[in-house]
């Protein structure tokens, strides 16, 4: 516990030494810089979270909203929006991301059972796959209407972007993650089965329908605030999992300060790589996620 | 794991489609080259035909390539692409560009460029291979997994060291993520020819002993052809052969998946003397077609690998759907 949170104080201090260092001008740039380190942090925590509850729902360890298409329905939403409704404010646009990731979650697990093969491996094999699908149909819908630079901005994730007054809506996602806790022993349960979890008196399909609008709404306002952010849903809840076990009670908020503490880190690498300049934060995600999500997977097959 | 499915029932001679398709091709070749002229012929035999040129390489290189990393992983899902080749062949090359400076990368001679990039490629795929396909135990669907997030986190490697390189730029990153077919130079072009005839010319020698590694490893062996160096051989010619076609226009990851099906499909043969050239024909075909259709018919701004990376995706999840029915029933 002391060790994470001398984590998160270190890379909160590195975070925010490395801009005010060569400009006294804290004032102002405290106004920048802390919404930022917020916006890492709640994004990292939050997502995180919907990875766990995506993982619980699936019954498979190795989905989360980047791999199941939410994230690039999310994209597609948001491009709708832009074609059709520029001028509405930027809740409306969070508003359809939303609910386009819903439909993209929602058709995810339609597909998801309606495949027999029952190897673990396919749900994510799938996910991905159709997450290229739909990026691949909103790079096209890009393209046709000019509007690829844009998409662009959007896909990347990057935190540089993030001022007062832009990141508030985060926030909200926040109230999400603090539902998830209050109901994690219900989401433990329909991670063993949904037999187990009918047995035991629930409700399955509200729970389902409830978790999946969590999850859409995480994904789709994530997607609208910062971008792409990939394997924090992923290589997090699978890392605490291997040291705390499957009680989302216990392991709920170690999932969530290792996920911001992730996506911290990655956001200082990606200010410190080339000084002045900075790097998009997803792609140093990228880059540094594949490999632990690799030594996961086969560390999780060698074992069965 | 190995799905081998029979050939369709022939009819005819075998060669017979083969000429069908091979006809169908230079019809369209000639219909690409002609359709709706409006400037000088000399301009059109410049312009039109260097694309229709680095079209025929492309389409040739992956549709063989594909072809025979099935036939060399027996199983008929997985392509190059979808396993990161051509990923890993970008990252090399920005790699290269990282050490020697943008500058200094510019001034090498682009042959010497490409055969250390080809050669580096080549020993590192092996030995990602080695790795991967370490224990039989493997499952089909562990490789397909590892394939994809490796070809992603490579993806996001090479993004990255390209920003690194020119942090201002955005743009720099977009075009690694996309084949474009238009912008290649004419170097790149004659060596992509260079490649892909001395790779065929390799495979003319060796198509019988491809017919062979079919029937699986024991039988191989027992046939007296040494299966592992045979796959080891195919897994260069298909580095090669990917080398090329990322070289000349970037990544298209999912044409080959569609080639070979079509090929398997309507070749009506399991031959490589006769799906080798199928399968390069069938390529070229379905790019200069799609091109053609995208510029003219519809008149549509868009980029063609895009449309190929949609229809792929699409035809790798049925044919994932369809292969988990048949090992469920």
């Amino acid at each position: 516990m002391i060790v994470f949170a001398v984590l998160v104080a270190s890379s909160l201090a590195i975070g925010a030494l490395n801009i005010s260092d060569p400009a006294f001008d804290s004032q102002l740039l405290l106004q920048t810089r802390l919404p930022r380190t917020m916006a890492a942090i709640l994004s990292g925590a939050v997502l995180a979270i919907a990875g766990v509850i995506m993982q619980s729902m699936a019954r498979n360890r190795f989905v989360e909203p980047g791999t199941t298409g939410a994230i690039e329905w999310a994209i597609l939403g948001m491009l709708c929006w832009i074609l059709f409704a520029p001028q509405t404010p930027i809740w409306i646009q969070l508003i359809v991301a939303v609910l386009f990731s819903l439909i993209g979650t929602f058709i995810y697990f339609v597909l998801l059972r309606s495949v027999p093969s029952s190897s673990p491996l396919m749900a994510p094999l799938i996910g991905i796959i159709y997450a290229g699908i739909i990026g691949a149909l909103v790079s096209l819908i890009a393209i046709h209407f000019d509007l690829l630079e844009f998409v662009w901005l959007w896909v990347q994730g990057d935190f540089s972007m993030i001022m007062q007054g832009r990141y508030e809506l985060l926030f909200f996602t926040a109230i999400l993650a603090f539902l998830a806790y209050r109901w994690a022993d219900y989401l433990t349960a329909m991670n063993l089965s949904s037999s187990i979890a009918q047995n035991i008196g629930m409700n399955t399909q509200v729970i389902f329908a409830l978790a999946i609008l969590a999850v859409a709404t995480i994904a789709g306002t994530t997607a609208v605030m910062v971008g792409i952010l990939p394997f924090v849903g992923l290589v997090v809840p699978n890392i605490v999992r291997l040291f705390l076990g499957d009680n989302l009670r216990k392991t709920l908020p170690w999932i969530a300060v290792l996920g911001a503490i992730f996506v911290l880190f990655c956001d200082v690498m990606a200010r410190l790589m080339v000084p002045p300049f900075e790097m998009p934060v997803g792609l140093v995600m990228g880059a540094i996620g594949c490999p632990i999500f690799l030594w996961i997977l086969y560390r999780q097959v060698k074992r069965v | 794991m190995s799905e081998q499915a029979l050939p369709m029932p022939l009819k005819g001679p075998r060669s017979h489609r083969l000429i069908v398709l091979a006809v169908s091709f230079f019809t369209v070749c000639m219909l690409f080259m002609t359709w709706n002229t409006s400037a000088s012929w000399e301009f059109i035999l410049h312009f039109r035909g260097k694309k229709l040129l680095t079209l025929v390489a492309v389409g040739a290189a992956i549709g063989i390539a594909t072809l025979l990393f099935q036939t060399a992983c027996q199983n008929r899902i997985l392509t190059p692409g979808i396993m990161g080749f051509d990923a890993m062949y970008l990252l090399l090359q920005s790699s290269f560009m990282f050490l020697l400076g943008s500058f200094g990368f510019a001034s090498m001679d682009p042959i010497f460029k490409w055969s250390i990039q080809t050669t580096a490629m080549t020993f590192s795929m092996l030995l990602l291979f080695k790795i991967v396909f370490r224990g039989s135990t493997a499952s089909i669907h562990l490789l397909m997994l590892t394939g994809v997030v490796l070809g992603l986190g490579l993806t996001s490697l090479n993004g990255l060291l390209l920003r690194i390189m020119d942090p201002t730029q955005m743009a720099v990153i977009q075009d690694a993520f996309f084949a474009s077919f238009s912008a290649t130079t004419t170097e790149l072009l004659w060596l992509a020819f260079i490649g892909l005839f001395i790779c065929m010319g390799v495979l003319f020698r060796i198509h019988h002993k491809l017919d062979v590694l079919l029937l699986g490893e024991w039988h191989t062996n027992n046939l007296g052809v040494d299966y592992k160096s045979l796959v080891n051989m195919l897994l260069v010619l298909v580095t090669v052969l990917v080398a090329v076609s990322t070289a000349t226009v970037g990544p298209v990851t999912f044409l080959g998946l569609i080639v070979v099906h079509l090929t398997y499909r309507l070749a009506g043969s399991f031959r490589h003397k006769i799906t080798i050239p199928f399968a390069a024909l069938m390529g070229a075909t379905i790019l200069i077609v799609g091109e053609w259709a995208l510029q003219h018919v519809f008149a549509f701004q868009t980029r063609l690998s895009v449309v190929i990376e949609f229809m792929g995706g699409l035809l790798f999840l049925l044919l994932i759907f369809r292969q988990g029915r048949k090992c469920s029933t």
